[in-house]
């Protein structure tokens, strides 16, 4: 099933996706597929099988920590694939653009066809230089998801939503990835005046860590995006048995939030 | 007569793109700031108010123009018995000690006009960290300068210079601990803040419209050499040499020239121990096609596209990545770019400090070393201009353990 009729066959539930991201090869390849599989366990519709880069400009400290670690461990962009065909759910890969072109654009996306990938999420490739990117994914049929900002102009939300599909990635506050206290008021904003251009799915990512949070959140998008609080999971746990555990649990308290928006939106 | 493309001129050129290099490889979250960015800098550019203000500021506080000084003992002991014709642009006798201060000034000026009221900066050498602390605490402005913890380690003294100037300077654990780093976190802080923060980037790298722009506001370089060479020497120089880290300083210098085809432009990359040992900062002469903070361009890098840890002596110089300018003019063949180890550097920091009484910094020393290569190529009739790009107190430490000039135990 693609993305987008994942995120559809959540909404005629009366409820958002959830969409979870995890690193491949954090602490080690196997380990971070059976991690994907427990969060798919635990109530991931849709997962985010994320590339570890030597750079990571927009990750806040706790993914870094977990990429850099991949990364030691020897994790590569080939590793994305093995997790995309393993993960037991639809599956995109989220990854900086300097890995896919140093890969090579059509390459990359014969591949990630081939492991039954659903398409890409790529948050440094704007809509402005993906003409390579978009056409090798036509060609392979592959979701192609823009992401769109607070500071987005209504021209470039339009844009946004052109050049996607499968759905957009609202980035609901302005920073890097990492849990926060608070939802932050600019997202539902950012929701209203995406879906003003679009009939996509709207998704909202950044931030996002509690089942209180994912409840609110899915109160007024499609798909609640949450990463570090994953991560974070993982990285605490003693041993890969109780990290295993722990991420399953981490998906099914988000779970059941994208299961109480209704109540919460009705306060 | 010449095709269309031989007459377009190559002076002029601007972003996003320098044929398969620029671009703007970036969150689209900051695309906006990019846009403003662009429009204000255009604006400010074809403004007479601004540019006086520049001018002026250039005048009555960088000291410009700065001076263009022969090296005829350097020369003599560098070339032999027919040494060719050495000339040094004295950017290190620019306030604060390098040509980092004039991007910084403009900059600055730039961050006034968008109404925002922070400026953030990375630096390796401090230089630039040192530039933008002088311009912010000049016009008015809070600063907050990233710095990889090892060079705030070898660069100590420009740590002290940036908080004497009242510049948080904040130290960066991550990675290699160097200027990719601080570059890295001066992201994270600009797509955090960029409502009231203007990213001030020092090197003629990163996404457009900044190529372009430190370019242009370092591009006077150029055209005083140009001015002061024809005055001094009656002619234009065979060789224009510069050191090429990121490559402002060396754009600033070359872009003046890039019409004259009898000019050659040499960029001197840093070689740390030896291209061929793979510890080295040279990203044109050793690195392969890739993404590096927003710009397409020459990386260091493996075989899956990571960035590999870049190494020189030079902090200023110790970048995996070069401004896609100078990834463009190594393509088309109008700059030639070569590496200089650390210890060619070093000797040629030595010579300089010996023969003329100038100490220069070491990342400057790499052009020094290329223009020692290029006037033995020459031989007497030659010219060689070199940008001497900032001044070495920065380096005494560094000079030091390399040359062995404290004594043990000398304790103080």
């Amino acid at each position: 099933m693609s993305a987008r009729a994942t995120i559809e066959r959540a909404k005629s539930e009366g409820r958002a996706a959830l969409i979870g991201y995890l690193p491949v090869g954090f602490p080690d390849v196997a380990t971070s597929v059976a991690a994907m599989r427990a969060m798919v366990a635990g109530g991931v519709d849709v997962l985010e099988v994320g590339l570890p880069y030597s750079d990571p400009l927009m990750d806040g400290p706790l993914i870094q920590r977990a990429t850099e670690a991949a990364l030691v461990g020897g994790a590569t962009p080939a590793d994305g694939f093995t997790a995309v065909r393993e993960a037991g759910a639809p599956a995109l890969v989220m990854t900086y653009w300097t890995l896919v072109d140093r890969y090579g654009v059509a390459r990359f996306a014969a591949d990630l066809a081939a492991a039954g990938g659903a398409g890409m999420i790529t948050p440094d490739l704007i809509p402005d230089e993906a003409a390579g990117w978009h056409a090798a994914a036509d060609e392979h049929g592959l979701d192609r998801v823009h992401l769109v900002a607070p500071t987005s102009t209504p021209e470039r939300l339009a844009l946004a939503a052109r050049s996607s599909r499968g759905f957009l990635y609202a980035a609901s506050l302005m920073g890097v990835t990492g849990e926060r206290d608070l939802v932050s008021t600019t997202a539902k904003d950012l929701v209203a005046r995406t879906k003003e251009v679009t009939d996509l799915p709207v998704c909202v990512g950044l931030g996002v860590g509690t089942g209180a949070q994912a409840a609110e959140v899915a109160g007024f998008a499609d798909g609640v995006i949450v990463g570090s609080a994953f991560v974070r999971a993982l990285m605490d746990a003693p041993d890969r048995a109780s990290g295993l555990a722990a991420v399953e649990a981490v998906a099914r308290e988000l779970a059941a939030g994208v299961r109480k928006a209704a109540s919460v939106a009705a306060t | 007569m010449h095709a269309q493309a031989a007459r377009t001129p190559l002076t002029g050129r601007t972003g996003p793109y320098f044929g398969r290099f620029g671009g703007r490889f970036i969150p689209e979250a900051l695309v906006a700031a990019l846009e403003e960015l662009d429009a204000a800098y255009r604006d400010a550019l074809a403004e007479p108010e601004f540019m006086g203000r520049l001018d002026e500021l250039h005048r009555t506080y960088v000291g410009r123009p700065s001076l263009i000084t022969e090296a005829p003992r350097f020369a003599r002991h560098a070339g032999g018995r027919a040494p060719a014709r050495i000339l040094l642009k004295r950017e290190d006798l620019n306030h604060t000690g390098s040509h980092k201060i004039n991007n910084a000034i403009g900059q600055a000026l730039l961050t006034l006009r968008m109404g925002k009221t922070r400026v953030i900066a990375e630096t390796g050498a401090g230089q630039h960290g040192v530039a933008t602390a002088t311009a912010a605490a000049l016009l008015g402005l809070d600063a907050v300068v990233y710095m990889g913890e090892v060079d705030m380690r070898r660069q100590a003294l420009n740590v002290v210079r940036m908080r004497l100037l009242g510049a948080e300077v904040i130290p960066v654990t991550s990675g290699s601990r160097t200027l990719k780093d601080a570059m890295n976190e001066a992201m994270r802080d600009w797509v955090t803040n960029v409502e009231n923060t203007h990213y001030l980037i020092g090197s003629a790298a990163g996404p457009h419209p900044f190529p372009t722009m430190v370019r242009e506001l370092q591009q006077v370089i150029g055209v005083e050499a140009r001015r002061q060479t024809l005055a001094l020497a009656g002619r234009l120089p065979d060789v224009v040499c510069a050191c090429v880290g990121g490559g402002s300083n060396a754009i600033g210098i070359f872009h003046a020239f890039l019409d004259d085809p009898e000019v050659e432009l040499v960029g001197l990359e840093a070689g740390g121990d030896g291209v061929e040992t793979g510890r080295h900062a040279a990203s044109v002469s050793g690195g392969g096609l890739g993404i590096l903070h927003g710009t397409r361009t020459f990386v260091l890098q493996d075989a899956h596209g990571q960035t590999v840890e870049s190494h020189s002596i030079s902090a200023g110089l110790d970048y995996p990545g070069v401004g896609p300018q100078h990834a463009w003019l190594h393509d088309i063949g109008r700059a030639r770019y070569a590496s200089v180890p650390d210890a060619e550097a070093m000797e040629a920091f030595a010579l300089l400090c010996r023969t003329e009484g100038i100490i220069p910094a070491i990342e400057s020393a790499h052009a020094l070393a290329g223009a020692i290569r290029e006037g033995r190529r020459l031989g007497p009739d030659g010219i060689v201009l070199v940008n001497l790009s900032g001044r070495g107190d920065k380096d005494v430490d560094t000079a030091a353990r390399y040359f062995g000039l404290l004594g043990e135990g000398s304790g103080e």
